[in-house]
Order: C-alpha cells, then sequence, then structure tokens
C-alpha cells in the first residue's frame, strides 16, 4: 500500500466524519444563528441573544485565576456542589435500588405484597416531598440528597426487579443442575441477564436525579446550579439566567452521552443488542 | 385475587411501620405526622369543596397538556421516523432539549408566561413531548417492511401510507409513550405548581401547606393524594392499552 492511498483513505474517512459532524449540527446552527437574529431585531430583554449569553457564560465560569484552572468562584461554589450532590444521590439511589430490586425479585411473593407500593411510590411526584425533606435534613446538601435518592430510587428498583425476573429459564435451570453457588449465580448469571433492564432504569433516574438537583436547589439551598439560577431571575439579569439553563442543557446531554457510552461498553456482549438509542 | 390482598397487606404493614415510627418518636411527630393522622387529614380533604378544586385544576392541566403534546408528538415522530435526513438534522437540537429538566425552565416561564394555567400547560407539555416522540419513532422502525413496500407498490400516497399504515402499526408504542408521559406531565405540572405559586393546585396546596401554616399533616395527605392520582392514572393506562392492543403481536418495551 502507497503512502498515498493510506493518506487519501485517512482524508476519506476524516470527510465522512466532518459531514456527519455537519449533517447533524447544521440545523442546530441556523437555529442559534437565527435566533442571534431574531434577539438582535426583536430586542425581547428576556431572550437575549447567543452571543451575549455565551460572552457572560465565558465572564462568569471562566475568569478565575490560572492557578484553578481559570475557572472561577462560581463554578467551585455552585457547580461542583451540585454534581457532587447530583452524581452522589444518583449512586446511593442506584446502589439500594438493584439491590432491593435483587433481593425483591429474586423472592417469588416479594413482589406481590410491595409491588403495589413502590408504584405508589414512583407516582408521587418527588418535589411535593422536599418541605419534608427540608424539616428533617436543613437546608443542606442532605435534604438535597435524600430527595434525589427518593426520586431517583424507584425506576432502577422496578426495572432490577422486571430483569431479575426476565432471566432464562434454562438458565435458571442449567445454574440448578450444576448447584451454582449463590453468589456466582446472583453476579454471573441473575445481574448480567438483568442488565440491560437496570440499565434502562439508571437511565431514566439519571435524568430524575438532574431534575431533583435543581428543584430541590431552586426550593431551599445556599448554593448551587438552581440557587443561581433563581437569583439571576430575581435580579432580572437574564443573560446570567441564560448562561445556567445553557450549562444544564449542556450537562444533561454530557451526561446522557457518558451514560450511553457506558452502557453501549457494558452490554456490548448482549447478542440481541438492537442499536437504538 | 391473592395478589391484590397480598397488595392490601404490604400498604397496611407499610402504615402500621410508620405509625409505629412516628409514635415511639424516631422522627418529630411535627415534620412527619403519624399515618393515623395523615389518613384522616386524606378523608376530610377528599370532602373539601376547595380541595377538590384544586384536583380538578390540575387535572384539567394535565388532561390539556397531555392532548397538545399527543397532538404535537405523533405526528412529530412519523416525520421524523420516516424521514431519515430530518431525524439526523434534529437529533442534536432534541439531544440538548430533551435533558434540560422542566424545573429548571421554570423562573423563564414564570417570566415570559407568567403564574397561570399556561404556565403549568406549557412545562407539562414540554415535559410530555419526548416520551411519546422517541417511542413514536422507534415504533416506525418497527414495522414489517413487507407492509410498508405493498402499500407503496398498491400506489398508495405517501400521506396515506402515513396515516393509514404507519399510524396504526405503531399505534401500541404511541400509546406506551403516552402512559409515560403521562406521568412525567403529572410530575412536572405539580412541582411547577409547587415552585411558580399558580393559584389553585394540587402543587400549590402542598407550597400553602408547607410554608405559610407549617401543617405536614396537610403537605403529607396532598402528597398522597397526588401519589395516589399518578398511581391509577398508570395502571388505568395500562389496563387500557393491553385491551386496545391485544393483536399487536409485536413486542413492545418502553423507552423513555
Amino acid at each position: 500500500m502507497t503512502a498515498a492511498t493510506l493518506s487519501g483513505r485517512v482524508g476519506r474517512r476524516a470527510a465522512r466524519g466532518a459531514t456527519a459532524v455537519v449533517r447533524s449540527w447544521l440545523l442546530f446552527a441556523i437555529l442559534v444563528v437565527i435566533w442571534e437574529f431574531a434577539a438582535r431585531a426583536g430586542g425581547s430583554k428576556f431572550f437575549p441573544p447567543p452571543t451575549e449569553i455565551a460572552v457572560r457564560a465565558a465572564h462568569l465560569w471562566f475568569t478565575g485565576p490560572a492557578s484553578s484552572l481559570f475557572l472561577t468562584d462560581a463554578v467551585f461554589d455552585n457547580v461542583f456542589p451540585s454534581l457532587g450532590r447530583m452524581l452522589g444521590g444518583w449512586v446511593l439511589a442506584a446502589v439500594v435500588g438493584i439491590v432491593l430490586g435483587m433481593l425483591a425479585g429474586r423472592s417469588g411473593k416479594a413482589m406481590d405484597y410491595v409491588g403495589p407500593l413502590f408504584a405508589f411510590f414512583r407516582s408521587i411526584p418527588p418535589p411535593t416531598l422536599i418541605p419534608v425533606f427540608a424539616v428533617l435534613f436543613g437546608l443542606g446538601s442532605g435534604m438535597q440528597i435524600g430527595s434525589i435518592i427518593f426520586g431517583a430510587v424507584w425506576p432502577v428498583l422496578l426495572n432490577t426487579v422486571e430483569g431479575v425476573r426476565s432471566v432464562d429459564q434454562v438458565k435458571v435451570e442449567t445454574a440448578r443442575s450444576f448447584r451454582t453457588p449463590k453468589a456466582y449465580w446472583l453476579g454471573m448469571v441473575v445481574l448480567p441477564a438483568a442488565a440491560p433492564k437496570i440499565f434502562a432504569g439508571l437511565r431514566v433516574s439519571l435524568s430524575i436525579s438532574l431534575l431533583l438537583m435543581v428543584v430541590s436547589e431552586l426550593i431551599g439551598a445556599y448554593n448551587g446550579i438552581g440557587r443561581s439560577l433563581l437569583d439571576a431571575q430575581q435580579d432580572f439579569d437574564f443573560p446570567t439566567m441564560w448562561s445556567w439553563l445553557v450549562l444544564l442543557g449542556i450537562l444533561g446531554y454530557v451526561f446522557n452521552t457518558i451514560f450511553l457510552a457506558a452502557e453501549r461498553r457494558v452490554l456490548a456482549w448482549q447478542p440481541t443488542r438492537l442499536g437504538r438509542d | 385475587m391473592l395478589k391484590l390482598l397480598r397488595g392490601l397487606a404490604g400498604l397496611v404493614g407499610f402504615l402500621l411501620l410508620w405509625e409505629v415510627v412516628v409514635q415511639v418518636g424516631l422522627v418529630s411527630k411535627t415534620f412527619i405526622p403519624p399515618a393515623s393522622v395523615v389518613l384522616v387529614t386524606v378523608g376530610d380533604l377528599l370532602g373539601d369543596p376547595t380541595f377538590l378544586r384544586d384536583i380538578v385544576a390540575t387535572m384539567l392541566a394535565w388532561l390539556i397538556a397531555i392532548a397538545i403534546a399527543i397532538a404535537i408528538a405523533v405526528p412529530a415522530g412519523l416525520l421524523l421516523g420516516s424521514v431519515p435526513v430530518l431525524r439526523t438534522a434534529t437529533a442534536a437540537i432534541v439531544e440538548f432539549l430533551r435533558p434540560i429538566p422542566v424545573a429548571a425552565l421554570v423562573p423563564l416561564v414564570l417570566l415570559v408566561i407568567g403564574s397561570g394555567p399556561e404556565a403549568k400547560i406549557t412545562l407539562g407539555v414540554y415535559a410530555a413531548l419526548w416520551p411519546i416522540m422517541f417511542n413514536t419513532i422507534y415504533g416506525m422502525g418497527e414495522i414489517d417492511p413487507v407492509l410498508m413496500e405493498t402499500a407503496r407498490a398498491c400506489g398508495t400516497s405517501r400521506f396515506r401510507i402515513l396515516s393509514s399504515v404507519a399510524l396504526p402499526q405503531t399505534a401500541p408504542f404511541v400509546f406506551t409513550g403516552v402512559r409515560l408521559s403521562a406521568a412525567i406531565a403529572l410530575i412536572a405540572i405539580v412541582s411547577t405548581e409547587f415552585l411558580a405559586g399558580s393559584e389553585v393546585g394540587l402543587g400549590n396546596f402542598v407550597l400553602i401547606a408547607s410554608t405559610g401554616s407549617t401543617r405536614f399533616d396537610l403537605v403529607l395527605a396532598g402528597t398522597v393524594v397526588a401519589g395516589a392520582l399518578g398511581y391509577l392514572i398508570n395502571e388505568g393506562l395500562e389496563r387500557l392499552g393491553n385491551r386496545l392492543f391485544r393483536w399487536s403481536t409485536v413486542d413492545r418495551e418502553a423507552i423513555a
């Protein structure tokens, strides 16, 4: 193979990648440009043009000292605590949900007793319980993490139960005839078989965690993204408010992308895995 | 029948546990009143016209939001599902808009629309759009190609294929999306009422109970009613879906 064809191939691949990027982001870019012109023409103070938002966002987050990677105090005081609570709450909810779901799903009758109760808990709009968590834990991280866990645990739990229930009967009987030890059975047969369902539940919980992180901070917190958003709104500082909103969109997008990549990697062995999102 | 009894036994067990934990004094009685008190409050509230008006306001907003969301999301899903170019072009926008939590939009909506019923309906629609749209697109991918090609070979027009072949074939998926959206929209509407303090509604009731008078029996009673409504809606839609789409052989899995 000569160098020319090799570079040609690399070039073609790069070109194809670039086309894909352009194709998926073109409309997005066009809309942003339209927004820019419409906002400048309309002059509504509620909808500042995207360039103004971008400038404000850069000023808000990236004008810190070099020693802290140019990140400002706003990032350290508001973004990181929010992310910590959200991910902390999500991970705790995931652990609790998977463990309880495995226990309840393994037992034949347990779900008959607690299933309707769990379905009822899942139907409760979590924000209405935030006042209760607030008086129990105070206006700190405890209340926020508590609300996130309460909201995020049910999809994981119920999906785990469903996944555990869906283990192939042949596998169940094979494992039994080999007298597979219980720990092996749970870790090597049940958990992998339930994994696709568990991941579906985890993904729902991730967006619930993001939602509750914001809601709990809107209701009562001393710092955080939601708190900053509310402050900006109350000061009628719309470019700043939009900056935080855009940050939430970016965070949601990034979390979703990372989660999907992880899911694809973990579940790559699944033979019937469909290429859907 | 046995299953129902066991479910009831579980419920009674939970209520007893709640009662005992509070009566023994593990948690403060002011902040978490015992189950007996909350249940009596629920009973009182259900006979209270003001509270019933709150429920009606919330449910009405919910119905309108779901109707609007279906009217937008189903055609959008059919369109995106049948034109791949369009789907690629809009993927970035959708993936950026979808994860923005509804609650984060509350401050913006309050400013632009105000705190009337329009605000909660708008956010309810926003939250309900995505599951319906994604399930419609997903359902489009599951249609038997032979059906589509037969229709095309018979010279059926594009619009006719969408309305008479694609739509009935995707209906079970659309319904799954509606069921998911129903729960999400209710949560979004109650949350908006709670955050924005609209004039009537279940969320507003909880807000007033928790801030003004700090009556936590009312907060928990309102929460229980909201949860029961959500549960009944979900359960009802699930039964309805099973009955309506018994003819459909495709294995449909909810995607959220």
